[in-house]
Order: structure tokens, then C-alpha cells, then sequence
């Protein structure tokens, strides 16, 4: 980061801000033939990877819940059977709904308490106060755990003979079992690790404020609540998107932690873990599953869509 | 911190930040208490806590640590664990010092794009590309010496090819930030003494970067070992799979002692937290650099 501000001043110098960045690099007409090939290369293995490994199955995934495969005949009886599949996942498939509003509560839950309060914690981190260092710690344990873990470390609370929280509260219930509040039980395990995560986030967000706009705030009479609210909230907003686009994908992809609990059944089904039983578990549904699976990926790309707005357009001022 | 010299000797804090120090004494210890609970009981004795229940103090053992080592067969899956993840973060990071090298480096017209093709990729939830990379990993032949169970499923490679897929964005991005903070100048004078690219790269890019790439690895490391979904799926033989993703089998063995549960919990934990504790500025700057990970 030091590099930054030494190379600025030479930048002042150069020609008008629309062309600098040409100047600075490279043109490709320029190398050699062999520099050509490695440069060539160097691009081109990383991206086939990711080509062949994330976007090809990615189109192949919409393109499947199209059809009627069911994983077992050859690549050449797939038959087209139009928008079947959905109208199968939407009207005759009973966890289907279910799944769906546990993802949404399960947003709802990060979003309007987790997400707040790790906001909440950074805002009291960010205050120049004794043992802050200890404190942060403390916080950002759960996230550096796996949330297969941490669902297995909530287990000794959970039990419903050997955990603490029934030997506190002198009750008998089964969190984990029970499918009417075990969905709690896991969001308060997984709300655990995210509040970490985001207060970490803001932590950085708040130290790269101007001070100086706070302190202008409060000679203009406001106190710290509406100084945070009004002024330094709003300039945080490249962060807060990126906080809002980490918190639906965190909600969508929730899988490790109710997998783990039970494998995602009775009370703790995801859209996730519907996929995976349909591909990975007795029934091999392809066209179905790709179905729930291209659901999934039309809701995340509207989010990954805004997600790369805001970093492309800060790239671009760079 | 300036005014310590003009601050008098012992100054008691203004109410409020007691009652600030006291919220998050309180939350801190809230926090810690489930990791806190795991560690206390795995060194108990099952029979004292069966007897004399959990919240209780005494029975002190390291039985517990032994009999899960043996009972979940530790030592095959932290193998298993190490075999993924070094290998996948070594070839994440060298590939993705590669892409950022060049976009950073040479003006392409399809600089940005690129960009996003990877970054995007970092986001997509893995579970929806389940089905085709199923497929296509069952179906791809790898000779024996490579892969004992003959295709890509089963294999630790399968795993590690997608572990790699799905890191390269957020690394290639970090990256090639830092990279473009590289004064051009020193390119400048590596071109005219006649260096190639491939020099450019191994003996000036890679050694200045330095700390992106320790901060990387760091959290490379534990973002591929703490990986469970794709070794889940594509791995079915109980011995095969790396240690978070056992996490679902030692259930079953351990299924009433929770002493031996939080043994178990305590030594999967116990990899990432001594990177943790060793490495923690590196971590967290890790965490900050790009503050895009989802």
C-alpha cells in the first residue's frame, strides 16, 4: 500500500486521466514472440479452469433442468421437456416451499440481527479503548472455524441429555431434533460466525473514514448516533453493498452447518441440501434437482451482477 | 495516545466507558463460552460428568484425546486434509499470481472482463454446479497410479481442482491490486536490460509481493481445510475424506460421549487456530485486503 502514494506523484504528471493507464502498461503488440506464448499462457490456464470447472457446469446446470435426464442413460436420451421440471418443483414437491422459507428466514435472521449487531460491535471496537486487540479476538474465533464445526461445537450446548443450555434451563428438549425450533438452534450457531465475520468488515470500513467528517458533524451539534447514521454510514455504502451481497450469498449457500446437524431433513431443509439429495442420494433426479439448482443460481447472480458493479466501478477510478 | 505525556497520573474512566467495558467483557465471554465448554469437557472423564452431570467441576483427563485420535482415525483424515490443501493452495496462489501479473501488467481490451469472469466464479453457490461437475469428474479416466479409484471422483485431485476453481477469483483480485501498485519504473529499466517476462515475473513481481501472499496463504489455508461441501459429495469412501468433512461420521462413533465429541471438535479446531494465533495479522489484514469473500 506504501507503493500507492509513492507512485501518485508521478502519476499527477502524466497525460489527461483517461489515458494514463495505457501509458503505464505494457502494450501486447510490443513482446517478443516468446513473451507472447508465456504471457498467452499464463492467462489462458488459470481461466480455462475456471471456465471448465465453474461456468460450463453452471450453463450446463439451466440447460439440464430443461430436461428429463435421470443421470443413468447416455448423454444422447436426454430429451427436452420444457419448463416441467419447475412446475414439478413448485407444485409437487412438498419441501420445496419449506426450504425455501427456511433460506429466507435464515437471511432474515442474519441480515436483521447478525449483520447489525457485528456492525454494532465494530462501531464500539472502533473507539480508542483499552484491550480492543482482546476483544476482536474473542470475536472473529467462530470465523475461523469451518460451519461444519461450529455446528458440532453447538452440539454440546444443544444435546438434549448431555448439553448445558437443558441442564440450565431444567428442561428436556431435543434442539437439534426438534423440528419446530431446531432451525433457531442452527441460526443462532450460524449468526455465531457471521457476526464475527461482519464486524471485522466494518472494522476496516470504519478505520478508512475521514475522522475529520465525524468531528464536523458533531460541531454541527449532532450526537454520536446521528453523526454514525447520518454521516458516516452513508459514506461506508461500497462496504454496506458488499455486507448486504455477503450476507444473501451466506444465506443461500447454507448447507455445512444443517448437513452436518442431520443432513438437512426434518426442519433444517435448504434449497442446498434438496440439490444434493437429488443428484448425490438414492433418487438421481437430474433434471429436477438442476431445476432447484438453477433457482439457486438465477437469485445469487442477481446479487454476484451487483456485487461486480460496485467493484468494477472502483477498479475503473484506480 | 499523543496526550499520555499531559494526562494525569491515574485518571478513573467516565462511567459510560465502564459500563462500554462491561457490555463487552460480557459479550466477549458470551462469545469464547461454546469454544470455551468444548475444550473444559474434552479433558473430563465420561463417567465423572455421566455421574455427577456437566456443570460440575472435576474428573480431569487426557483419555479423551486418545480414544478419539484412535476412534475417528485422525491420522488418516488429517493426511487426507494435508494432501488437499497444500497442494490446491500452492497451485491457487501461482496461478493466480499468473492472471494478476498479466492484468496488471498489460492492457488488454478485455482486461476487466476477465476480472469479472473470476471473481464472479468466487460467488456462484457451489451446490448449483453439483450436477455437471458430478458428471464430468465420474466420467473422466485418470490412470491408477494418479487416482486408486480410476476417475476423478473419489480422488483427493477432484477436490482440489475445485477448491482451486473457487479460490482464484478472490486471490487473482488481491492480487492484482497489490501488483498494480508495483511502480512501473522498475518494469522500465527490467525491459531495457533485456529481461524477458518470465524473469519480469519470477525475479521482480513475485518477490515484492511478498505480503499479499502471506496474507493469502494464511487464509488459504484455512478456507481449503475448513472446505466441506465438494470433498462431501465427491468423495464417498469414509477414508478418503479430509478431516472437516468427517466431521458427519465421528457423529456416529462417538454418539453418546460428548467428552470424546469435544475432544474430536478440539483437535479438528486445533490446526486452524494455532495458524490463527501464530499468524493473526496476517489473517486479519487477509480478511481486510480484499473484503470481498463470500
Amino acid at each position: 500500500m506504501t507503493a500507492q502514494s509513492e507512485i501518485a506523484p508521478a502519476r499527477a504528471a502524466d497525460p489527461p486521466p483517461d489515458k494514463p493507464r495505457r501509458a503505464r502498461n505494457q502494450k501486447v503488440r510490443k513482446l517478443t514472440r516468446t513473451d507472447l506464448i508465456v504471457v498467452s499462457v499464463m492467462v489462458a490456464v488459470p481461466t480455462l479452469l475456471v471456465l471448465v470447472l465453474v461456468w460450463f457446469p453452471a450453463v450446463a446446470t439451466v440447460a439440464l433442468s430443461f430436461t428429463n435426464w435421470n443421470g443413468i442413460g447416455a448423454l444422447s436420451s436426454i430429451k427436452a421437456i420444457g419448463a416441467d421440471n419447475y412446475t414439478n418443483v413448485a407444485t409437487n414437491y412438498p419441501p420445496f416451499w419449506p426450504a425455501l422459507q427456511h433460506n429466507l428466514l435464515w437471511l432474515a435472521v442474519l441480515f436483521v440481527v447478525a449483520t447489525p449487531f457485528g456492525m454494532f460491535l465494530a462501531v464500539l471496537l472502533d473507539k480508542e479503548i483499552k484491550g480492543s486487540r482482546v476483544y476482536q479476538t474473542a470475536f472473529y474465533l467462530p470465523v475461523i472455524m469451518s460451519l461444519a464445526l461450529v455446528g458440532f461445537v453447538w452440539q454440546l450446548i444443544y444435546s438434549r441429555d448431555q448439553g448445558i443450555l437443558n441442564a440450565v434451563l431444567g428442561t428436556q428438549i431435543d434442539w437439534y431434533g426438534d423440528s419446530s425450533i431446531n432451525l433457531w438452534a442452527a441460526l443462532v450457531a450460524a449468526s455465531w460466525k457471521h457476526v464475527g465475520y461482519i464486524m471485522l468488515l466494518y472494522l476496516a470500513g470504519l478505520k478508512a473514514v475521514d475522522p475529520s467528517l465525524r468531528e464536523a458533524a458533531m460541531i454541527d451539534g449532532a450526537n454520536e448516533r446521528q453523526a454514525f447514521f447520518r454521516v458516516i454510514f452513508p459514506v461506508m455504502r461500497p462496504i454496506n453493498i458488499i455486507v448486504l451481497v455477503i450476507t444473501v450469498i451466506e444465506a443461500l449457500r447454507a448447507f455445512d452447518l444443517v448437513y452436518v446437524i442431520n443432513k438437512g431433513r426434518n426442519g433444517l431443509e435448504t434449497i442446498a441440501t434438496l440439490v444434493t439429495q437429488n443428484v448425490v442420494g438414492e433418487a438421481s433426479r437430474v433434471g429436477f434437482g438442476s431445476a432447484m439448482a438453477t433457482i439457486m443460481l438465477v437469485i445469487s447472480s442477481i446479487f454476484v451482477a451487483i456485487y461486480l458493479t460496485i467493484v468494477m466501478r472502483e477498479e475503473r477510478q484506480k | 495516545m499523543t496526550d499520555l505525556a499531559v494526562r494525569p497520573a491515574r485518571v478513573w474512566p467516565k462511567p459510560p466507558r465502564i459500563v462500554l467495558h462491561a457490555f463487552l467483557v460480557i459479550v466477549s465471554l458470551g462469545w469464547i463460552f461454546p469454544i470455551a465448554w468444548a475444550i473444559y469437557n474434552s479433558f473430563r472423564d465420561y463417567s465423572y460428568t455421566a455421574q455427577n452431570g456437566y456443570v460440575s467441576f472435576g474428573g480431569f483427563t487426557i483419555k479423551n484425546y486418545l480414544n478419539a485420535w484412535t476412534q475417528g482415525d485422525f491420522g488418516i483424515h488429517f493426511w487426507n486434509s494435508l494432501v488437499i490443501t497444500a497442494p490446491a493452495v500452492i497451485v491457487t496462489l501461482f496461478l493466480a499470481c499468473c492472471v494478476g501479473f498479466v492484468l496488471s501488467r498489460f492492457s488488454f481490451r478485455f482486461n476487466l472482463s476477465l476480472l469479472a469472469i473470476f471473481l464472479a466464479a468466487n460467488l456462484l453457490p457451489p451446490q448449483s454446479l453439483l450436477i455437471p461437475v458430478y458428471r464430468m469428474f465420474r466420467s473422466t479416466e485418470l490412470p491408477f497410479w494418479l487416482s486408486d479409484s480410476g476417475s476423478l471422483l473419489n480422488s483427493p485431485i477432484g477436490v482440489i481442482l475445485m477448491n482451486i476453481a473457487f479460490q482464484l477469483g478472490f486471490c487473482t483480485f488481491v492480487l492484482s491490486n497489490y501488483m498494480k501498485t508495483i511502480p512501473n519504473e522498475i518494469y522500465e529499466s527490467a525491459r531495457v536490460d533485456g529481461a524477458s517476462v518470465t524473469r519480469q515475473f519470477f525475479q521482480l513481481t513475485l518477490p515484492l509481493c511478498r505480503p499479499p501472499l502471506a496474507a493469502l496463504a494464511t487464509l488459504q489455508v484455512t478456507w481449503v481445510y475448513n472446505e466441506f461441501f465438494w470433498a462431501v459429495v465427491l468423495i464417498q469412501r469414509g477414508d478418503k475424506l479430509p478431516i472437516t468433512s468427517s466431521l458427519g461420521n465421528l457423529q456416529g462413533q462417538f454418539f453418546t460421549d460428548y467428552n470424546l465429541l469435544s475432544a474430536g471438535s478440539v483437535l479438528v479446531m486445533l490446526p486452524v487456530l494455532i495458524i490463527f494465533f501464530a499468524l493473526q495479522k496476517q489473517f486479519v489484514s487477509g480478511l481486510t485486503l480484499g473484503a470481498t469473500k463470500g
